[in-house]
């Protein structure tokens, strides 16, 4: 991000130390998601397809406004929607913009055993880098939020990147300027915490929803797309936002004790060998061996 | 609007009815938005479905299509029972304490107001008038032979009576027409549970609680107030609330409409309607021998209390109107041959949409150009439209994709034999995008904006103001030839653009804006134009022919200093969202119309905190953050009325004499296609002024050859009218039409979301995907369970997925049918009656 470039290095006509000298002043970048003020007019998936120049595909009528029941390959920015009958009686149309959530603590770049496919850069994006995945797959179980999506054809894993070509330049990602509500933000992850708070408390002072608050779940070490929710304690709600979502132990497990076990059965295995080569020597080639099989 | 888009932000309250904003405005919609965030605004969404609008809003309300007006009186009888109104704005700034001549009576025994006449289906109006004072009333003109008897003049002063007790004044007369809608009879017609009415119209008129004068409410609507055979009353009944809570005139404040189209505000401003010219003249009838007799019609003379003044700013219309005749006819145009007037056509009768295809229906209209419509499937009644076309000779069609009407001929169910018998010649002009062409467009919030030409048309496109000059160009040509019963109106129309057959927009909004034809002066600041030079504003309009001018609201638009719609500064000095100088808006660059009523009689700001206009005691003149709508130097101990255009300086609760067909206040009728007989007046269920068509192809659904659910039709945020289907992003959004239906009725039907449903009215059927929802529920209306439905309107039979052969399909306007609204002849797509069966 451009403001990186901002990190204070010589102050004129200064003595002493320079404030923050020594230190990596990296800004975490975050998109916040307003739930209470999306429309679900999916301009942000509009934005999305076209900014990031995705081949369009078939849809069919599922008994919802939604595009499409899931994010595909090429297309990364889906508004879910919900209806939810409230215990009073009254409905809630509930809309949710559902992208990756760029987790703090990535559990797809945890679970890739592809050297250089997952990255995450210092102001947090988390970014596929199709030249080296080798479409294995494995990403799809490291992540809590069902995020990457396999394409056929080019044998890759894709999701949304944040639009790092735009982000890079110091712009908004393509969602967020094309949102007309201002339901969406982008900046500072404490920035975005702040506006998100503030708004939180607005929606509980003053429009009866007691239970507003902030998304931003601990357990993959905070998002970097945070959301505002009528009630923060159920986001079920939400076309199924985990409450407490975490890498799944089978990824922390392999990445790793497990990983550390495997290496050490490999190595052991190495020494094995080594030590039977030194105690019985080459393995001698018996002649049935050269012998043609029946059948052949 | 009375007020715009960026204004919203400063309100307090939003009753958001009959629109959709959050899905067909989406990108005005942020302004809502912005009070809810900024001020803790609150939003009440009353709509026949849970809309995209409702999931933002505070408070929702299911209604049944078209019983809005019940609502809104319920809501006027509560504003008036639990005294949430604004004493002092009602006195002095509307009709609430004029006297009603006695012969006028409520509708409140048989559903009529006085004055009806069965046979011809019309009221005689002379008894809806104010009574001139010490009773006597002005005698109506003499009546021409053979003419209907002619109105009598509103009187010069009327009686008054500031005490609001007067059991004839405006105030009691309103309390008497709605003591009928109690909360209990809300419930029965529109299917709002007592309770939630009450929530509803407390949450509203909570803004007046206390007498307090500081708050702001503001009522938002669209096509679905419009859409009904009483449309207008519905926005009648929403002014007479607003001037009721003193909300017009206000920052956040006014009535609202939401045009459906970018340019739909400047189409009508510009007389995209038979009965208008450019800037809202009335057209002449046969009646109107002469200009003076025109003028004498259409001028209004005030009429007010004695102790008021009146600005009547109509007064001024011969200015407006000989501008006009000289920017069509110049110098053809003179005192002598009064300004023209004989070559103005003369409407002799309702030439409105509806009446067009009807018309051809029956073959006295032989041929239509049809440019950036879609005209079979946009009104009412497509198969009656579609047999209309059959029996035209031609058909021009300038579009930028083939269409429905088009492609007529090959509407779903025409056989190859019946295409072989249809002898229409059909001309397709491929016509410019939006973005191949320049010129102007007038947004909701009547501002002007100025757009650039992005892209150049491509292959053999033309722009469509070419097209039709290059018409006109060749009919004159023939004219000048062959001569004919009449040529001298079109050799002598004014065409002097740079590039005739392609006239340069910038030249023609230049005309609209006008120009002096001689050199003046203003006789107050002694400021002086040359002749040639442009016109600063329509207060410089003559009626001597020394002016030209195309359409005076837009007086300003194009002046001196250059195109003033094409001004880009983002800059808003008050922070109320005025911006200035951000294009143009008419009139005078004025954003909140009739904004001398933001102030109390001494001329200070009702609210502080919202300062819009003022009374400058240092500088004797109105100044403010944006335009006074008033007279400059009126000070506020003259009682100068703030409603300027009306004769009677004040805002009407009482539409007197020829304001409206229907009735001085609005009245609930059911649709024309309802479920029950109506429940205010059973022996008077419908608009009695409202005629029904009697073609083979005009067929009305009652409930007893069971039609028995509501429908209502509407836009989807992903599609723009016709027009998306042919754009493969719009399609992959919403790929497929679906109806919408509650999921009662679709265990009743057995049918899953997502299988095919047939709709059909007496008309004939539509059939598409069930998207069962929880979003419309099952309501009870006037004792029976009645069930809602809607759907959207976007597809047809051309198009992506149409051509493909996967998705042809009837229009959806199918179903909806022939009925339009007796003022503004508005089609009643929304609230007709239709079966629902599994397909």
């Amino acid at each position: 991000m451009s403001q990186a470039t901002l990190r204070v290095q010589k102050i004129s006509g200064h003595a002493g130390t320079v404030p923050g000298e020594d230190t990596q002043r990296e800004f975490t970048v975050c998109k916040l998601v307003d739930t209470t003020t999306c429309i679900g007019c999916k301009a942000c998936e509009v934005a999305c397809v076209e900014w990031n120049d995705m081949p369009f595909s078939q849809t069919t009528f599922d008994n919802t406004y939604q595009t499409m029941p899931d994010t595909r390959w090429n297309y990364w920015n889906l508004i879910l929607f919900n209806e939810h009958e409230r215990e009073d009686g009254t409905l809630q149309w509930l809309m949710r913009k559902h992208q990756c959530m760029h987790c703090a603590e990535p559990g797809c770049l945890e679970a890739c055993p592809a050297d250089g496919a997952i990255v995450q850069y210092t102001n947090g994006v988390v970014d596929f880098q199709q030249d080296h995945c080798i479409g294995c797959g494995y990403c799809v179980t490291g992540c809590p939020f069902n995020i990457p999506k396999f394409n056929s054809v080019t044998k890759r894993m894709y999701k949304c990147s944040l639009c790092t070509d735009r982000v890079s330049q110091g712009l908004e990602p393509a969602c967020i300027k094309s949102c007309p509500t201002g339901c969406l933000h982008f900046g500072t992850k404490d920035d975005m915490k702040f506006l998100a708070e503030k708004r939180a408390k607005q929606l509980r002072d003053h429009y009866g929803f007691d239970n507003a608050g902030v998304y931003d779940p601990p357990g993959v070490g905070g998002t970097g797309v945070i959301y505002v929710l009528h009630d923060a304690t159920k986001p079920e709600l939400y076309g199924g936002l985990p409450s407490n979502p975490t890498i799944p132990l089978a990824v922390k497990f392999w990445k790793h004790p497990l990983k550390w076990l495997g290496n050490l059965a490999l190595v052991g295995g190495l020494v094995g060998l080594f030590a039977h080569y030194l105690r019985f020597g080459p393995k001698a080639r018996e002649e049935s061996d050269l012998a043609p099989k029946e059948g052949d | 609007m009375t007020n715009g888009w960026v204004d919203m932000k400063n309100t307090d309250m939003m009753l958001i009815m009959g629109g959709n904003p959050a899905e067909n405005h989406p990108c005005g919609f942020k302004w809502p938005v912005e009070a809810k965030r900024t001020r803790n605004a609150k939003m009440i969404v009353v709509d026949p479905r849970f809309t995209r609008t409702a999931a933002v809003a505070d408070m929702f309300c299911q209604i049944r299509a078209g019983s809005d007006i019940a609502f809104l009186g319920g809501l006027i009888h509560y504003a008036i029972e639990n005294n949430r109104i604004a004493k002092d704005y009602l006195v002095h700034y509307t009709n609430a304490g004029f006297i009603v001549e006695k012969d006028f009576k409520l509708p409140d025994v048989d559903g009529l107001f006085s004055g009806f006449d069965s046979e011809k289906q019309t009221y005689n109006r002379a008894s809806w008038n104010y009574q001139g004072a010490g009773g006597k009333s002005p005698a109506p003109p003499e009546a021409k032979p053979g003419a209907p008897p002619p109105l009598p003049p509103l009187p010069g002063t009327v009686d008054f009576d500031p005490t609001l007790q007067n059991p004839n004044c405006v105030f009691q007369l309103l309390k008497k027409q709605y003591s009928r809608y109690t909360p209990e009879m809300v419930e029965r017609i529109t299917g709002i549970p007592k309770e939630q009415f009450l929530k509803a119209a407390d949450l509203y008129t909570s803004v007046r609680k206390d007498g307090d004068m500081k708050k702001v409410s503001t009522i938002i609507y669209a096509v679905g107030w419009t859409h009904h055979s009483f449309g207008t009353q519905i926005i009648r009944t929403a002014a007479i609330v607003q001037l009721l809570l003193g909300n017009v005139g206000r920052a956040g404040g006014g009535v609202n409409a939401l045009r459906g189209h970018s340019n739909i505000q400047g189409a009508t401003d510009m007389a995209g309607l038979f009965d208008s010219l450019p800037g809202y003249l009335k057209v002449p009838t046969p009646a109107d021998a002469s200009f003076a007799d025109w003028m004498k019609r259409i001028t209004p003379t005030s009429s007010k209390p004695a102790a008021w003044d009146s600005f009547n700013y109509y007064s001024n219309t011969p200015k407006f109107a000989v501008s006009l005749l000289k920017a069509l006819y110049g110098d053809a145009a003179t005192k002598q041959n009064g300004w023209a007037f004989d070559y103005l056509p003369k409407v002799d009768r309702n030439y409105s949409w509806v009446q067009m295809w009807d018309d051809m229906y029956r073959g006295t209209l032989k041929g239509m150009l049809a440019f950036g419509m879609n005209g079979v499937a946009i009104g009412p009644n497509s198969k009656k439209n579609i047999d209309a076309l059959k029996k035209a000779d031609f058909l021009v069609v300038g579009e930028i994709y083939p269409n429905e009407t088009s492609d007529f001929w090959r509407a779903p169910g025409t056989s190859t034999d019946e295409m072989k018998q249809i002898q229409t010649t059909v001309y397709n002009l491929p016509c410019a995008g939006f973005a191949e062409k320049d010129g102007s467009m007038t947004n909701s919030a009547r501002w002007v904006l100025w757009k650039n030409t992005a892209v150049p048309t491509p292959g053999d496109a033309r722009l469509d103001h070419a097209i039709l000059a290059q018409i006109f160009l060749k009919v004159r040509e023939l004219y000048k030839k062959e001569g004919g019963k009449f040529p001298d109106p079109i050799l002598n129309l004014t065409w002097n653009y740079s590039y005739p057959s392609s006239p340069p927009l910038a030249e023609v909004l230049k005309e609209i804006n006008g120009k002096a034809l001689a050199d003046l002066e203003d006789p107050a600041t002694k400021q002086q134009i040359k002749a040639g030079q442009q016109v600063p504003g329509f207060a410089w309009l003559k009626d001597d022919g020394t002016t030209l001018c195309g359409n005076w609201i837009y007086s300003g638009a194009f002046t001196e200093a250059g195109n003033q719609s094409a001004r880009r500064d983002p800059s808003d000095p008050s922070g109320m969202g005025v911006h200035p100088a951000w294009g143009w808006s008419w009139p005078a660059n004025r954003r909140v119309l009739y904004n001398r009523a933001s102030c109390d009689l001494d001329g200070k700001p009702w609210d502080p905190s919202r300062k819009q206009v003022w009374w400058s005691e240092a500088t004797q003149k109105w100044v403010g953050n944006d335009v006074p709508d008033f007279k400059a130097d009126s000070k506020p101990k003259d009682h100068m009325g703030p409603f300027i255009m009306n004769p009677e300086g004040v805002g009407r609760i009482f539409g007197p004499l020829a304001a409206f067909a229907d009735g001085p206040f609005p009245e609930f009728y059911e649709p024309t296609e309802s479920p029950i007989d109506n429940p205010l007046h059973p022996q008077q269920t419908h608009n009695p002024v409202v005629k029904r068509f009697k073609t083979p192809d005009d067929k009305y659904s009652t409930p007893k050859d069971g039609y028995t659910v509501v429908c209502t039709t509407y836009r989807m945020t992903e599609h723009y009218h016709y027009w998306t289907k042919n754009n493969p992003m719009n399609v992959q959004l919403i790929p497929e039409p679906f109806i919408e239906i509650p999921a009662e009725l679709a265990n009743d039907i057995g049918v899953h979301g997502g299988e095919n449903i047939k709709v059909s009215s007496i008309r004939g059927e539509y059939i598409a995907k069930a998207m069962v929802t929880k979003r419309i529920k099952p309501m009870m209306i006037d004792g029976k369970k009645v069930y809602q439905i809607g759907f959207q309107i976007h597809q047809g039979f051309r198009g992506i997925t149409e051509d493909e052969g996967k998705d042809a399909r009837t229009l959806a306007n199918t179903l909806t049918p022939t009925v339009f609204d007796p003022n503004a002849f508005t089609p009643e797509f929304k609230g007709f009656l239709v079966k629902v069966e599994k397909a």
